[in-house]
């Protein structure tokens, strides 16, 4: 792994945000490396969200994040479907269930149509029950915002990435990246894996944002604030239990607590908005999924004879602002994507748009770019169980199959830890979690995973 | 594999010992073909990997272990004519016995005259316990152990802690032992071991404490298990272990049932059966633990045997057909379920799925249990049980005139 190598642009931070640099830097012709410190991709705050595809109806007026939600929503309506990947139009409802929230909806739609989403529609109580009739039925009101979406969060990630690895970027992982200084046109980064050369170092290192400025620069001009969000997700069944995503009234910390369909079928609650000095440990408490399930069922009644088959938590990189930490510094060649707190997964694909803007490099764009399929993990009627020469199915639950688990196994991408398999594949996130099929799995990957399964569920959703 | 289109007599979907002695038992009834359904490489079920004992008193009368049990149960099903077609998925189960399924090839439909649904059942996970901290390697469910330490001779962690103590945390602890595992403690949210002798009479001779009233937390740890955080009556403490064995609390594997319109019971969270084991579409039957949660593997080879019996009934054109009744409605706190759900309107004569109801509780409770229509007891028994002990009660028939049954518990 080690030796000087020489790149166009050095992205540091393998989560959504990274993967869609690397993307558009080298769609836009320069020569890409990406810098990971974990055995895999998305192992930082993008290993677990809500999976919403926003419009940005809510977002701060104005805002930079505003304008890269827009910017990248509208690039993933349109690339989506040659990346073959998923894309839910569920829509959303904002609930209210008090008077005073019902009073703060008027506000909120002005604030949509003033960031430019102009379809939403406002509704009664009786429209809201005739369209989600599992509701319970002491919502008072609310309104509709259609554009609000469902997507696969790691899939979009991985496709970001991989459409770089194959128009000829590198992806390093297992190299964290220690410190780094000028050298004439250069940066010479020092990490983990050895030294590595670039004009342009992009650090999108999320919940270390922060630390890695201090690195790099010595200093940094914001500090990272971790927000926790817990989830509790139930099995398919419950899913047929909410057409749309179920917001509620948000307050100025947070969205609040979401229901809503998953791209795999299953129905989530949450995220929880909880403080924490801690960037490594998203740890869940009994208190709060307890609160969960009890805020799900009072939304969903029917919630009460469904069964929870995942308990996750993520971190979101949070800042003492709001707004996204992005500054560019041309003349020494670097740029800092920093704070991209709670709508990184929506705005990725248009934050990448405005860097690569800040950058201003006059790279020559690749003429016909490589455009891979990923693999359908989401649409049942496409999924690989259906089709011939499959391999059998190893995970039942989720119906992985055998040739699913070896393409993932393999690859320039190959899965680098058993979290990395999952969120390829969905082994072991089903009902069962791993009663059945972890004997078979541990058989598949002996020897073929740079973090070797450690025989457990960890699984990140 | 399987022809795009199949026509089979009896389809029975899972190859445990349910589904196998099913199978043995229709082709002695006479039923042509009969076709299992595996989704696993092999049949056998859950006793594939429980290489200890003990199993097989009932049905070879000889204690065998897991794997040998199965082993017999696959070859004694083979040699009465039965086909076991393995890696093969069932993926829905349609009207009128049409199953779609799916192995190595892609899809294909099965249609089969009758359906015996004999999918057993999985433990309740860590997240639907609702147990919280974080989510290193080495948190495992018995079955998933069991797979590494049997079949793949594994050792998944030196000093895991092991929670619940059902008979199944019995088999945690002799898996343990067979991979030179020393459990740090087993955990127990009652006031005592749930199976009353083995698992505090084991735990003792292998000199593991065994920790009643203490319910887990947390589980820490960020690559693989470092620690647990306890809950008990004496407040709350940590204690070090690289591995967590989640165990019990065992749930029907029926999440085909839900997707495909049958009738499920919420109190067992299998099928609601009636006393021949049919489903709310009557081409459809079950045996074994989909019908109930956990029991011995002897005791699902029974009920599959029995529900061969009730399906050749059926296919004979003998079984009574009309209207189901009203399923028996649970009155007490402490009921967990009664099953089969709906009672027969006359005697079963041996084609039923057992001559007796099934009963569990969900806490300890003492007094008369009393089957009810309307003022009149139809059936009752003595009580002093607690949960997962199993409770029977000879199987009444009920007066389709009278209101429907109602189970409650009378102090004695
Ligand atoms: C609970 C929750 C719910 C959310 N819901 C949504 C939603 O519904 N919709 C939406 O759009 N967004 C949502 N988000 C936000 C979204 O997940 C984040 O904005 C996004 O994941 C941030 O990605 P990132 O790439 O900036 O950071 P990260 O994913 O943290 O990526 C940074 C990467 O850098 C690596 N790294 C760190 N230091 C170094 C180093 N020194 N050297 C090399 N590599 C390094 C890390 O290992 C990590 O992989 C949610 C977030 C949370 C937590
Ligand atoms: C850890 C453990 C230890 C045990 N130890 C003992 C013991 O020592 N002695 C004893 O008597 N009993 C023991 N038991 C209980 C015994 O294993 C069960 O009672 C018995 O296996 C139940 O048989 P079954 O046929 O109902 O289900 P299972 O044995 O669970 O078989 C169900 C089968 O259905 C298959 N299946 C499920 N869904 C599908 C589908 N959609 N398509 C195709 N196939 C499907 C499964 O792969 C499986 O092979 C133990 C159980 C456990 C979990």
């Amino acid at each position: 792994m080690a030796g000087a190598r020489t790149y166009d642009v050095a992205v540091i931070g393998g989560g959504v945000v990274g993967c869609a640099l690397a993307r558009r830097f080298t769609l836009d012709g320069a020569r890409v490396v990406l810098l990971e410190k974990a055995a895999d991709v998305l192992d930082g705050a993008s290993k677990g969200n809500s999976a919403i595809l926003h419009t940005g109806f809510d977002a701060p007026e104005g805002s930079l994040e505003l304008q890269c939600i827009r910017e990248g929503y509208a690039e993933y309506l349109d690339i989506h479907a040659r990346l073959n990947l998923p894309l839910i139009r569920s829509g959303a409802m904002v609930l209210a269930w008090t008077p005073e929230e019902l009073a703060q909806l008027p506000d909120l739609i002005a604030q949509a149509h003033l960031n430019g989403i102009t379809d939403v529609e406002s509704l009664t109580a009786a429209d809201i029950l005739r369209q989600e009739p599992a509701l319970a039925a002491n919502v008072l009101g609310g309104f509709r915002i259609p554009g609000e979406s469902l997507i696969d969060p790691w899939s979009a990630a991985h496709a970001y990435l991989r459409q770089a690895l194959d128009n000829g970027a590198m992806l390093i992982r297992q190299a964290e990246v220690l410190g780094g200084r000028r050298v004439g046109d250069l940066w010479e980064m020092e990490t983990s894996a050895g030294t590595v050369h670039a004009a342009l170092v992009i650090n999108a290192a999320g919940l270390w944002g922060d630390e890695v400025d201090r690195r790099m620069t010595g200093e940094s001009w914001f500090a990272i604030k971790p927000r926790k969000g817990q989830f509790v997700v139930y099995d398919k069944p419950a899913a047929a239990l909410a057409g749309h995503i179920l917001l509620p009234v948000p307050n100025k910390i947070t969205k609040g607590v979401v229901v809503c369909r998953t791209a795999f079928g299953n129905l989530l609650v949450g995220p929880t908005a909880e403080e924490q000095e801690d960037r490594i440990h998203a740890t869940m408490d009994r208190a709060a999924l307890e609160a969960l399930r009890k805020r799900g069922e009072e939304i969903l009644p029917a919630l009460r004879d469904h069964e929870i088959t995942a308990i996750y938590a993520g971190l979101r990189p949070a800042t003492e602002e709001k707004e996204y930490r992005i500054r560019a510094d041309r003349a020494e060649g670097y740029i800092t994507v920093g704070g991209i707190r709670s709508t990184g997964l929506s705005a990725a694909l248009g934050i990448a748009a405005h860097v690569a803007r800040l950058a201003g490099r006059a790279d020559q764009p690749l003429a016909g770019p490589v455009w891979p399929r990923m693999p359908a993990l989401s649409d049942e009627a496409q999924r690989d169980w259906r089709a011939p020469r499959n391999g059998g199915v190893i995970c039942h639950c989720e119906r992985v199959t055998r040739r699913e688990i070896e393409a993932a196994l393999s690859g320039p991408m190959a899965a680098g830890s058993m979290g990395g398999l999952k969120r390829r594949t969905r082994v072991t996130m089903g009902r069962c979690q791993g009663f059945y099929c972890s004997a078979e799995l541990a058989r598949l990957t002996e020897g073929r995973l740079p973090e070797p399964m450690l025989a457990g569920n960890a699984h990140d959703e | 594999m399987s022809d795009p289109d199949e026509t089979v007599d009896v389809a029975i979907v899972g190859g445990g010992p349910a589904g196998l002695a099913a199978a043995t038992e229709l082709r002695r009834h006479g039923v042509a073909r009969v076709l299992v359904l595996e989704r696993e490489a092999e049949a056998g079920g859950i006793p594939r990997h429980c290489g200890h004992y003990p199993f097989g008193m009932r049905e070879f009368h000889r204690l065998l272990r897991g794997p040998d049990y199965a082993a017999r149960l696959v070859r004694r099903a083979e040699a009465a004519g039965a086909v076991i077609r393995t890696g093969t998925t069932v993926t829905g189960l349609g009207p009128d016995g049409r199953l779609s399924v799916c192995d190595d090839r892609g899809t294909a439909t099965v249609t089969a005259r009758a359906v015996l649904l004999a999918t057993g059942v999985r433990e309740t996970s860590r997240a639907a316990r609702l147990i919280g901290g974080e989510k290193p390697g080495g948190i495992l469910p018995t079955g998933a152990l069991q797979g590494l330490v049997y079949l793949n001779h594994q050792k998944p962690f030196d000093r895991p802690v092991i929670i619940g103590s059902e008979l199944v945390a019995f088999s945690a602890l002799l898996t343990c032992r067979h991979a030179g595992i020393r459990p740090v403690a087993i955990i127990e949210a009652g006031d005592r071991a749930t199976a009353r002798w083995p698992v505090p009479l084991l735990a003792r001779f292998l000199g593991i404490p065994f920790l009643a009233r203490t319910r887990l937390e947390a589980i820490h740890g960020t690559r693989r298990v470092e620690g647990i955080d306890l809950a008990g009556a004496t407040g709350e403490r940590s204690l070090q272990a690289d591995g967590v064995i989640v165990t019990g609390q065992f749930r029907p594997e029926a999440s085909l049932l839900r997707e495909g319109g049958l009738r499920i019971d919420p109190a067992t969270g299998g099928p609601e059966v009636d006393g021949w084991g049919r489903l709310s579409d009557p081409a459809y039957f079950a045996a074994g633990n989909l019908l109930r949660g956990v029991e011995t593997a002897g005791w699902s080879w029974a009920e599959g045997r029995r529900a061969a019996s009730a399906i050749a009934a059926h296919l004979r054109g003998d079984l009574p057909e009309g209207d189901r009744s009203a399923p028996i409605a649970l009155d007490h706190a402490a009921l967990k379920f009664a099953m089969p759900q709906i009672l027969p309107m006359a005697p079963a004569e041996g084609r039923g799925l057992a001559p007796f109801l099934q009963i569990r509780l969900a806490t300890p409770a003492r007094g008369r249990l009393c089957l009810w229509q309307g003022d009149r007891i139809i059936a009752y028994r003595r009580l002093n049980h607690r949960p997962e002990q199993r409770i029977l009660m000879p199987l009444p028939t009920i007066d389709p005139n009278a209101p429907p049954p109602r189970l409650t518990i009378e102090p004695s």
